[in-house]
Formats: structure tokens, sequence, C-alpha cells
């Protein structure tokens, strides 16, 4: 399977560059780079100031507003870390949800991306209510689905059981541990399928008409038109969909946060980082947590590159 | 000049309004005159349209003129609008410009900017509106109150003025009041034959269970009981009652935890034993709302609440509205009845740059007269026994003669200090796990030793 | 048509519904909430729609303004943030899609590290920053902070479209005497039209919906954005418990209906095939 590859710059039609003249290649880099200080100033700004002040907070007992000054103790935050039973527990419910939803997006995502993209009566409606769920602010959303969920007087429930007669009885979606993620899944699903999809359809409108035209002309199926062309030719775009949408995941906070609050067996990584730096004003240790957050982001992001062997961009 | 109304349009006009005056003064008497069921609470009266009263301090107030304060209030609804009028009451009395802020409304959000701004010593707070658990975490940045007012400390009740009393400083005067209650539906204790709310909480148990037999044919959805079971700060509120009501301590006592006790495991376990039975099994997502709306809409017979859940209740979107009353919380034989104590203080900050002018705008909002104005006006209880007594304040507050009956229990945040969030969390993570089907005798010594390193 | 054909259509008109169903049966709850009393909202068995359908809501919601000029400012915000976003990302995803130059790959990863940090985590020296520079409490602050998270996804997107595209077009620029710039601006930006309406669309809809930062740097209600808005909203009771419901299901409304309808006015746009014919053979 071929690479996209980043075209390489022209070969200069006259003879070998002037001596003392400065090469193509140093003009095209030093081009690039001015291009990109805007984005780069951003950047040091609004990025490295944080994370360096991480770093730094993540080896100190700092606390916020606290009498005591805070100590330098080197490593000891991250060792108490590995021995922090609550972190772990919240990495596992972290990790579950990023692979169910992103799976699931992804997979719903394509779906709707190829839906829309073709051509069939009532499509216009389909693009319209597509960014309906990615429209309505998340907390708002997750505020509405908790009470959609409600137990006693939500209308999942209502239609479940009332209306339709498909369950005897209420189910506490959200209390009961064996549907509570499920439920969450849903709603994020829900919620942010437009965003992937709404990336592939955009890398499906860069493929050519004419592809299709001479593998149809060739006699090859709609499967294997899309298994052979679509997707190997959408890679790029399903990557930088799924590496957005994993990170968004893996630091998914608002939707748990309103339907479970601080529940110790539905606590994801960034509730846990946010407990620790806001109620417990812990910001020393709460740095240390948002440093393996990053870490465990990284790997993942490294993870994504090797597997789909796409090298970034 | 615009087109000036006729005469004639004029007093039509004027005709119709009265008339829609008189007939909703009619509703309204037809609402308070209609035969309540024995036991029932009435209706509070609706509030009066009066102005902010003056300042009684104002002569020494008035050395401070020309002063700006800024006071960070009350973040939404009736609180905030009754802030900003006796904000420019107090400017008009003592010629001090106050610049009312609302702060920010989750408790976290507006503990984080607090917490922000005495990280800063920022000048840019001068009085602050902090909850019933904060003033230990916040003391070493709060003004020792009780040089500039020792004279009225003991107006107020000695619950709070202790919990406000950090290392012999008061660091913050009440200002309103909250307390847990037991609110319950007269006409189905009537038509099941109980004479009386539950005294206990065996009682309660077999109450619910009765109506709910009784009431689920009809009703699927009718449940026993709704209290707030999510994993927050308001199960610690409902989980100290618990405690405190069986004799299983307050969590925190004289710097020992001493949640590990047998009683303390028992009633959670016998709290676990409602969850599904006589709670909804939902009940460990509720919140105050989510509890109120479910009592609200006639769909369950006891509620654990706070006061502000009564007007609502006993409003005209209520389904319930004239058939319930309220009680002090049921509690084990020989132990006290108590609610846990919630609502807001006003403190003044370390560094402000005019800390007398605003010791003066404290004293005005917590004085008697600003307290039966916000009684009246928003339903707010008052932290002074005076005016708890006051007949007006009775009658727009009918929720305070059954509250005389409660003993206030305060959560363990001034000797928790700094660390009662973490001893907080533990406590309602555990609660809460206790609750979803844990075994609390096994849990609670976990949960002891989570809070013992919490406070190391 | 034959049988497995028509078959086929029919899964797919059913798939289709449920997909419609299923996206906007939250939106339908949204409605029919906000034109419900208080009395009837919470309670059972339900009303699928009002029997007694009120405007209170609505006349609460935009009665003192305030909710009017969240609107604004979440515009204003939006707005700047989605154009910075575009002009700064267009220009470094030229640089990282058609330039081949040491550092290239560093760069975006730098650039996509931004993102992996949870909100909470910078939140404490962003504010630092924000009080530094003396934006607190302005929309300013907003507009450099929204950056961190509309920054990296534009200029990962963007620049997959531009390396997607054939080299034959900026040689062909070239000849005809273009300076890179003038082959950015004139030849490659229009081609990427689909991803710059993308990136522009989610960027906008990412910070208009932003929470956590615009309660954090804002003080007063005058300086709201639509988010943080409608969590303010009056409910009846002092004490901060109950939850407004109708006011937010009714603010939600009037929010969602524009947004949907300016995106379904883009959305026709990048669809209209910008892209067919303009690579030459």
């Amino acid at each position: 399977m071929s690479e996209v590859v980043v075209p390489r710059p022209r070969v200069p039609t006259a003879g070998a560059p002037r001596a003392g003249a400065p090469s193509l290649a140093a003009r095209q880099a030093r081009l690039a780079w001015l291009l990109l200080s805007p984005s780069l100033t951003v950047v040091l700004l609004v990025a490295i100031f944080p994370l360096v002040q991480t770093v730094v907070l993540s080896l100190t007992t700092a606390r916020l507003a606290s009498p005591e000054p805070a100590r330098f103790v080197g490593l000891s935050n991250y060792a108490a870390l590995l021995g922090d039973y609550l972190f772990w527990q919240s990495i596992g419910v972290t990790l579950q949800f990023a692979v169910i939803t992103v799976s699931g997006e992804f997979v719903l995502g394509l779906f709707i991306a190829l839906l829309v993209n073709a051509q069939f009566r009532g499509r216009g409606l389909v693009r319209a209510a597509m960014l309906v769920p990615w429209a309505i602010p998340t907390v708002i959303a997750a505020q509405m689905w908790k009470w959609m969920y409600h137990d006693v007087y939500g209308v999942v429930n209502d239609l479940l059981v009332a209306t339709l007669g498909v369950l005897p009885a209420n189910v506490a979606w959200l209390a009961d541990p064996t549907t509570a993620l499920a439920v969450v899944a849903l709603v994020d699903i829900w919620k942010t399928t437009p965003f992937v999809a709404l990336l592939l359809l955009a890398g499906l409108q860069v493929i050519p008409e004419e592809l299709y035209e001479a593998a149809r002309v060739d006699g090859a199926s709609a499967l294997q038109q899309l298994v052979q062309i679509t997707l190997p030719l959408l890679r790029p775009a399903i990557l930088v969909a799924l590496v957005f949408r994993t990170l968004d995941a893996l630091r998914v906070f608002d939707v748990f946060y309103v339907m479970f609050g601080e529940r110790p067996d539905t606590m994801t990584m960034a509730i846990y980082n946010q407990e620790t730096i806001v109620a417990f004003a812990d910001v020393g240790y709460g740095a240390a947590i948002s440093m393996v957050i990053f870490l465990i982001i990284g790997i993942c992001v490294v993870a994504y590159v090797t597997l789909l062997r796409v090298e970034a961009p | 000049m615009g087109r000036r109304i006729g005469r004639r349009a004029f007093l039509a006009g004027l005709g119709a309004l009265s008339g829609a005056w008189a007939a909703g003064c009619r509703r309204r008497a037809a609402i308070s005159r209609a035969p309540l069921p024995p036991g029932a609470s009435p209706a509070p009266t609706p509030p009066p349209a009066v102005e902010p009263p003056p300042v009684p301090n104002a002569a020494q107030a008035q050395r401070y003129q020309g002063v700006q304060l800024t006071y960070y209030g009350d973040s939404v609804g009736i609180g905030a609008e009754l802030d900003q009028q006796l904000g420019a009451r107090f400017t008009q009395d003592t010629g001090i410009a106050v610049r009312v802020i609302p702060r920010p409304q989750s408790a976290s959000e507006a503990y984080a900017t607090y917490l922000r701004f005495f990280q800063a010593r920022s000048a840019a707070i001068d009085v602050l509106l902090i909850d019933i658990i904060w003033p230990g975490a916040f003391a070493p940045h709060l003004l020792d109150l009780r040089p500039f007012c020792a004279g009225e400390i003991d107006q107020f009740y000695p619950a709070l003025i202790a919990n406000n009393t950090v290392a012999d400083r008061l660091v913050a005067l009440p200002w309103f009041a909250d307390v847990g209650l037991l609110y319950y539906r007269v006409d189905l204790l009537e038509r099941y034959g109980f004479a009386a709310p539950p005294a206990t909480w065996e009682e309660l148990e077999v109450q619910a269970r009765r109506i709910v037999a009784g009431e689920r044919a009809a009703n699927p959805v009718f449940t026993g009981y709704v209290f707030q079971g999510n994993a927050y700060e308001g199960l610690t509120c409902n989980a100290l009652e618990w405690l405190a009501s069986v004799g299983g301590g307050r969590i925190l006592e004289r710097g020992r935890v001493t949640i590990a006790n047998p009683a303390a495991a028992a009633i959670l376990d016998q709290a676990r034993g409602w969850v599904g039975l006589i709670a909804p099994r939902g009940v460990t997502t509720y919140q105050e709302d989510d509890a109120r709306n479910v009592f609200q809409a006639g769909n369950a017979a006891f509620m654990r609440n706070w006061p502000y859940a009564y007007a609502l209740a006993a409003g005209p979107a209520s389904r319930v509205a004239g058939r319930f009353g309220v009680a002090p919380l049921p509690a084990a034989p020989g132990q006290p009845r108590v609610g846990t104590a919630g609502g807001q203080q006003l403190a003044v900050c370390q560094y402000s740059r005019a800390p007398e002018a605003a010791v003066e705008l404290v004293r005005y909002l917590t004085s008697a007269p600003v307290q039966v104005y916000r009684a009246l006006r928003g339903s707010f209880l008052p932290t002074r026994p005076a005016v708890a007594a006051d007949p007006r304040v009775l009658a727009a507050e009918p929720f305070l003669g059954p509250l005389q009956a409660v003993e206030r229990v305060t959560r363990p945040a001034r000797d928790a200090g700094a660390r009662y969030n973490q001893v907080s969390t533990a406590f309602f993570q555990g609660v809460n796990q206790v609750l979803n089907g844990a075994d609390a005798v096994q849990l609670l010594p976990r949960v002891a030793r989570r809070i013992e390193r919490a406070l190391a | 048509m034959s049988r497995p054909r028509a078959l086929g259509r029919l899964v797919l008109y059913v798939l289709v519904g449920g997909l419609l169903g299923g996206l906007l049966f939250p939106f339908y709850w949204a409605v029919r909430s906000s034109l419900t009393p208080n009395s009837a909202l919470f309670t059972t068995p339900l009303e699928y729609w009002p029997s007694a359908p009120t405007l209170e809501h609505y006349q609460r919601v935009l009665r003192d303004g305030q909710f009017l000029r969240a609107l604004l400012n979440s515009a204003l915000v939006a707005g700047a943030v989605t154009v910075l976003s575009l002009a700064i990302g267009a220009l470094g995803a030229y640089a990282l899609g058609r330039f081949r130059f040491r550092g290239r790959l560093p760069v975006l990863y730098l650039v996509l590290s931004m993102t992996m940090f949870p909100q909470i985590a910078v939140l404490g020296a962003l504010y630092t920053m924000i009080t530094w520079l003396g934006l607190y409490n302005t929309l300013w602050a907003l507009i450099l902070t929204y950056l961190i998270f509309t920054l990296p996804f534009t200029i990962w997107v963007l620049t997959v479209f531009f390396a997607s595209l054939p080299r034959e077009l900026e040689e062909a620029a070239y000849v005809d005497g273009a300076t890179p710039l003038q082959a950015f601006y004139l030849v490659l930006l229009p081609l990427v039209a689909p991803g710059l309406v993308t990136t522009g669309l989610l960027a906008f809809i990412a910070a208009w919906n932003e929470f956590l930062y615009a309660l954090s740097f804002t003080q007063t209600p005058d300086q709201r954005t639509v988010p943080v808005a409608i969590f303010a909203f009056s409910p009846q009771t002092g004490g901060g418990f109950e939850v407004p419901w109708g006011q937010m299901m009714a603010a939600t409304v009037l929010v969602t209906l524009p947004l949907v309808a300016l995106t379904f006015v883009f959305q026709r746009r990048i669809l209209a095939g910008l892209t067919t014919g303009a690579v030459k053979g």
C-alpha cells in the first residue's frame, strides 16, 4: 500500500547554485519556517509555558493557596502515583471508554460519510441532521441525556417500558455498573460521530471520480471499490480522525462528570486529575498526574502512527 | 414626543390590570383557604413588595465614605437580585460604593476561583460569600471578625459560630442556613393508616414498604424514599445525618477519625438495603433536584431535602401542593433528631485594601432587619434565633416550626481545614460504594485509613 | 429493479431512518421540553408533546438581554478563533504539506502535543498568563486560549489536504512565474476549500461549545459565552439547588437552530463539487 508522500521540492532547471548563495533546500526551509512562525508563536505562548510549569510543579509538593511553601521532592509524586489504586482504576475506565467510543464513532462516522457522499433521496436531510449533536454544547447534552436516562421520569425508560413494552420494568441505566459505561459511551458516540463523519467526508471529496469510473469499467463491485480504492486513499484522513478522537476520548471529562460525579468506579483520568487539582488543591500531585496522562496519550499516538503505517500526513 | 395615551385607554388599562390583580389575589387566597389534610404544612405566604431595610450601622460606616468594595455574592436567582438591591441600599446610606459580582455557580468552581485569588494575595475581593464547609480551608486568608463584632456574636446560632471559628479566630459570619429535613406525604400516611411521620429509620422502612406496595398497582414508578445518593458533597450531608442519628459519630471528632464503628456500619448497611426496595435503584445518581422532581410529581412517599424544596413543592407547578408536611429526620431511639447544616457565610478577605469598610458591609448584610427581608423575599433561612421567631418570617417559611426540633450537625470542615475536600471525597465515595452493594463493615476501615492519610 | 437491489434499498432507508431518529431525538426532546410548563416537565406519565404548551421559558430567557449578549459574545469569540486558526493553520499546513525540510515531523508532533494535556492541567498556567497579560474577564482571553485545541487539528487536516494535491500544480504555477506565496494563495488554497470549510466549521463549533475556560477566565455576566450563560439562568428559589430546566432547554433550542442552519448553508458549498475539474489531467 502506498503511503501518502509529501511532494519533493522541485529540481532547479538552471545549473548548480552559485557559490555563496543559499541552496534551494535552505531557501525552502527558511520559507517553511517563516510560514510556520505564527503557529509556533501560538504554541510557545499557550502550550510551552503551561507544559514547563506542569513539569516543574510535578516535582514539588505545591498546594494552592497554602501557607506552607512548596518543597522540591524530586520524583516522589510519581512514585506515589505508581501505588495509587484509584488512578490505575481510572486509567482502566478511560481506556475501555476510548476503545468503545473510538471504534463506534469510526464505524458510524464512515457509514455517514459514505452515505452523505452518495446519491440518494433524503441526503440533504442527513447532511443537516448530522451536525445537530455536535452543535449542542457538551455540558447541556450530557445533562439532557442524564435526564433522559433517569430511572423514574426518563424518556428512555418510558419508551422501552411503557410505550414499547420491550423491558418489564424501569432500569437505572446510570446507577447500574453493568450499563453505566455503555450508556455514557453511547452518549459520547452520539455527540462526536459528526466530527469523524465530517473529517472523513472532507477526505472523500478529494478522491478523484475517475478512479471509481475506471474500477466500474473493470467490473468491480461496490464493496471492492470501497476496500481497494476508498479506504486506502482515505488513510490520511482516517489517521487524523482517529488520532484526534482518541486524544479527546482519553481526556474525556464533561460527560462523565455530569452523569456520575466523582463516583469511583466510573472515574476517568481527567476527572481524577481535576479532583486533585481543584477540589484537593494539590497542584503538585495533580501536575504529576497530568504528565502521566500526557505520556499515555503520547504512547497511543505513536501506536497509531506505527500501526497505520502512515507517516504523519 | 411619543403618542400620548388617551385617558380612556389609560383607565381601561388600569381597570384591566386591577381586575387581573384582584383575580390573582382571589386565587391565592383560595389556595391558602382550601382545607388542608391534617398535618399538611401550609403554603408559604407570597413575598411582599418590601424595600431593603436601612443600614443600622450607617453612622460608623460613613467614616469610610468614598471607598469602593467588591462583593462576590450569590450567583443566580433571587439571591443575586437581593444582593444587588442590598448593595445599592448600603451605598445610598453610607456612601461606600459596592460592586456586586456573582460568583461562579458551581461550588467547586467558586472554591477554585477563591483559591486563585488567595494564591495571588489579590486585593480584588473584599467581601466574599463562602460555603459553610470552607472557613477551615480559607481561614489563613480571612480576616478575624471578633474584634469588630464582639457584641453581636451571641445573637447567632452557636453551632454556626463554632463552625466558623478556626484557631480562636472568627473568620466568617453566618448569613443564611440550611438544614436537612424529611418531607412526607400526609395524604398517603392517612390512607395507609399511619398516625404520624416516622420517628425511627425502622418506622420509615415499614411505612414506605406498605405505601409502595399499595401504590405500585396504579403507578408502576412509585417509590418510597428519595434522597441524595450521588457521589458528591450532598451524600456526605445525607450520610452524616444517618451516622449522627444512630450514635455512629460525626466522621471526625477531636482530631480522630471515628467512622469505623459498629453503629455506623449498621446504618450504612441498612441504607444499602433501601436501594431497590423502598428507594429507586437510581437513587445513587440523585442530587437535590432529582429527588425533588420525583417527590413533587407525586412519585415518592418520603424525601430528604433542604428547605428550598418546600416553596417549590407547595407552588402551582407541584402535584403535591397542600398534601405534604415536613418533620425532622428519623433517628434511633434515644438519639437526637439531626439535620446537616448547610448554608452560606460572609467573610472579609485578609488582603482587602479597605477591611474596616468591608466589615461594615458584612455587619449590615447579617443584621436582623436584612435577614428578615431576605427571609420574606427569598425564603432564606435566618441564622439568628430571634429572626427565626419573628411571626412574619414564620408565615413566609412554615418549615421553621418543625425545624426547631432539629439539632444542627456540622460537617468536620473546621477540623479538617484545607484537607476537608479529601476527607469528604473519601467518605462519600465509600458511602456511594456501599449504596451500590459493597459491605459497610469491610469498607469503613479502608475509608477511615484513607481519611487519616488525607489528614496526614 | 431486481429483488436483492430493492431489498438493499429498503434496508438502506431503514438504516437512514434509524440514524436520523437517533441523531435528532434529543433535539426534539429539547424542543418539547422548552414548550412544556414546569408543572409537566418531570411528571409521569410523560407527555411526548405538551398538552398545554407555553412560551414562558423563551420569554424568560430573552427577557433580560443577558442571553442575547452571551450569544453575541460567543459569535465574536468563535468567529475570531475560526478566522485566526484558518489563517495561521493554513500557512503552517502549506509549509508542512508542500515543503520538505528538517524538523518537519517534530513540528507536527509539537503542534499535536498541545492537545495532549487535559484541559485542567493547563488551566492554572493559562490563568497566570492571562492575568499577567491583563486579559482576565475579556473575550481576548478566550480567543487566545481556544487556539490550543483548534489549531492542532486545523493544521493536521489541512496538511493532509495540501499533501494530497499533485505536485504538478505548483510547478505549473512556478512556470507561470508565480512566487511560492502566490502559488499558495491563488492555486492551492482554492483547491483545499473542502478542508478549509470542514476545519472552519469544526473550529467554530468547538469554540462555541467550550465551557471550562469560558467559566474560568470570565468574571462578570457581560463577558459570558453561551454555555456559561445557559447554566446561569435564574431559578425561582435561592440556594443554588434548583435547575431551571425549561429555560435551559429553550436556550439550547435558540442556540442550536441557527448553528444548524449555518452549517447547512456551508455544507452545500463543500459538496458542490469544488474539487472536480481543478486538476488538469
